[in-house]
């Protein structure tokens, strides 16, 4: 793969957040007809479609059908949970990269809120399980959250690291978010504020927890060369890594406090000649403050550990010296897996970020996350050519 | 004890009927791959470190420490209700395998990481017990 050889063309964002009555399937045609307008290309041109798996069941390859893309060369579904934003875009890499597809269209998109129904509910439909899985429940063991506390609490125990740490990581993208229009959360926010939260799982409060939302997001990504002659200033794809540890409940490993951001992160830094030192904000995928707190240490850019003291002097947010998630990410502004902080790459990279625009804005770092900390994703982007 | 019972119970099937029978004896009865000893949690298709189909079930000794914990206030079944806050735990058993449980007599706020622990089997269900996990100490 030659260093930078794709590059992404367009974007496009629905409204996202509480929007009601529209199917997932809308939202995605809505997104992908923004980034084909915002690219400057019309539908025939594209050749390949990328559809984000996720947990609405209109998300796999017939979208080609119901939107009415003809002679694609390249489909698929993917799915690694939040680290598919990755994942995808490693695919695109390799099938542009081999000429076997030009302009290829990324998706993700959802409506799993419904009207008077909570965010709690969004994702809770109860599935039959049996056997020892249906163990979870017996236990009270529900959902993303307690398992993220208890990787939480382990790192607390281990290295010292506090809820308001946590805290500042909320804080900081509260900031950023206040200046983001689509953001859903744009009311100030302390760490008195975040401290008197209400508990969802200790040491979670509600504030460590990200939204959900309906809405799509669309990237386009061509080659290098075509992404010049569009409409866009283009954002360079410098290098995209993987990495599945594996939790097989097996003690010899910790996977929510050694996660597959190190790894994941070596590979994408290598295949883009980068280091931590080198990029100039940071999109992490924040499910949870803890998230964020545990790939910024697993990427290098402090000890393992140290993840607390690094974030609690407001280094993140708006005037510090690593501005991160900066346009509010998922706790604060809205909830598309792993599209939340490839989108904010992408509108930062241009310049187009407005009053929250970072400067300077070479090189961002973009990750991705999902399971347990169990799938990591990695996304060099960058505004120069290489 | 079984009478307004109202949190989800496990639901036994063929797989996993050895774990519950033992409860039920009370033992803490996992699987175990035979040429390479690997235990696992919960059940696996094959050896989760040799990929060997010969899997037998053997009496784990039910003793670990307590890995982490959370303590949940969210209600996300009404049978909790009651009961929130309660703890949700992770325990590393002597035998070198994570699982998932609560652990009972010990004060929320005594609750630590590193804690020695055992299992206890408690009746929840008519013939059904759930294997928690008290402190040693
Ligand atoms: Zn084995």
């Amino acid at each position: 793969m030659t260093r930078g050889s794709i590059a992404i063309a367009g974007l496009g964002m629905t409204e996202m957040g509480k929007v009601y009555g529209r199917t997932a399937t809308d939202f995605a045609a809505e997104a992908i007809a923004l980034a084909l307008d915002d690219a400057g290309l019309a539908m025939h041109e594209v050749d390949g479609l990328l559809v984000h798996g996720n947990l609405s069941p209109e998300m796999n390859a017939n979208l080609q059908l119901v939107l009415g893309f003809r002679d694609l060369s390249v489909l698929s579904t993917m799915s690694a949970f939040g680290s598919t934003s990755a994942t995808l875009m490693q695919y695109a890499e390799h099938v542009i990269g081999s000429a076997q597809a030009e302009v290829v269209v990324m998706v993700y998109a959802d409506a799993p809120l419904q009207q008077g129904g909570s965010a709690g509910a969004a994702y809770a439909a109860e599935r039959r399980v049996t056997g020892m899985d249906s163990l979870d429940h017996a236990y009270g063991f529900y959902g993303a959250n307690i398992g993220y506390a208890m990787a939480a609490r382990r790192h607390m125990e281990l290295y010292g690291t506090t809820s308001e740490q946590l805290g500042a990581v909320a804080v900081a993208q509260r900031q950023w978010a206040m200046r983001n229009q689509r953001a859903q959360m744009r009311t100030p926010m302390t760490i008195a504020d975040h401290q008197a939260s209400r508990w969802v799982a200790e040491p979670l409060h509600l504030l460590d927890c990200c939204l959900v939302s309906n809405g799509a997001v669309a990237v386009v990504v061509t080659s290098a060369v075509r992404a010049r002659s569009l409409r866009q200033p283009p954002v360079y794809v410098l290098g995209t890594g993987q990495a599945a540890p594996g939790d097989s409940r097996r003690t010899d490993r910790e996977p929510g406090i050694h996660t597959g951001a190190a790894a994941s992160g070596k590979r994408a830094f290598a295949a883009a000649g980068v280091g931590p030192g080198d990029f100039d904000l940071l999109e992490l995928y924040d499910c949870y403050t803890y998230t964020v707190l545990v790939t910024i240490e697993d990427y290098g850019f402090c000890a393992k550990g140290e993840g607390g003291a690094f974030v609690e002097d407001g280094r993140l947010g708006p005037g510090g010296s690593l501005p991160t998630n900066t346009g509010g990410g998922q706790l604060s502004a809205y909830y598309m897996w792993g599209f939340t902080p490839l989108s904010e790459a992408i509108v930062q990279a241009r310049g187009q970020a407005g009053e929250r625009q970072v400067d300077p804005h070479e090189l961002v770092l973009v990750s991705g996350n999902g399971g347990f900390l169990n799938y990591h994703g990695t996304i060099v982007l960058s505004r120069r050519e290489p | 004890m079984t009478d307004g019972y109202g949190k989800p119970l496990p639901v036994p099937d063929e797989g996993s009927r050895p774990f519950f029978d033992g409860a039920a004896a009370g033992r803490l009865m996992l699987q175990r791959c035979v040429p390479c000893g690997q235990w696992m949690w919960p059940v696996a298709p094959r050896c989760i470190a040799c990929m060997s189909g010969d899997i037998e079930w053997a009496p784990s000794a039910g003793l670990g420490t307590l890995y982490s914990f959370s303590l949940v206030h969210q209600v996300y079944h009404p049978g909790f209700a009651e009961e929130v806050p309660y703890n949700v735990a992770f325990v590393d058993l002597d035998e070198g395998v994570r699982v998932t449980t609560n652990v009972v007599g010990v004060a929320h706020q005594d609750l630590r990481v590193g804690l020695r622990l055992q299992a206890v089997f408690e009746p929840i269900a008519e013939g059904i017990f759930l294997p928690r996990f008290r402190s040693v100490a």
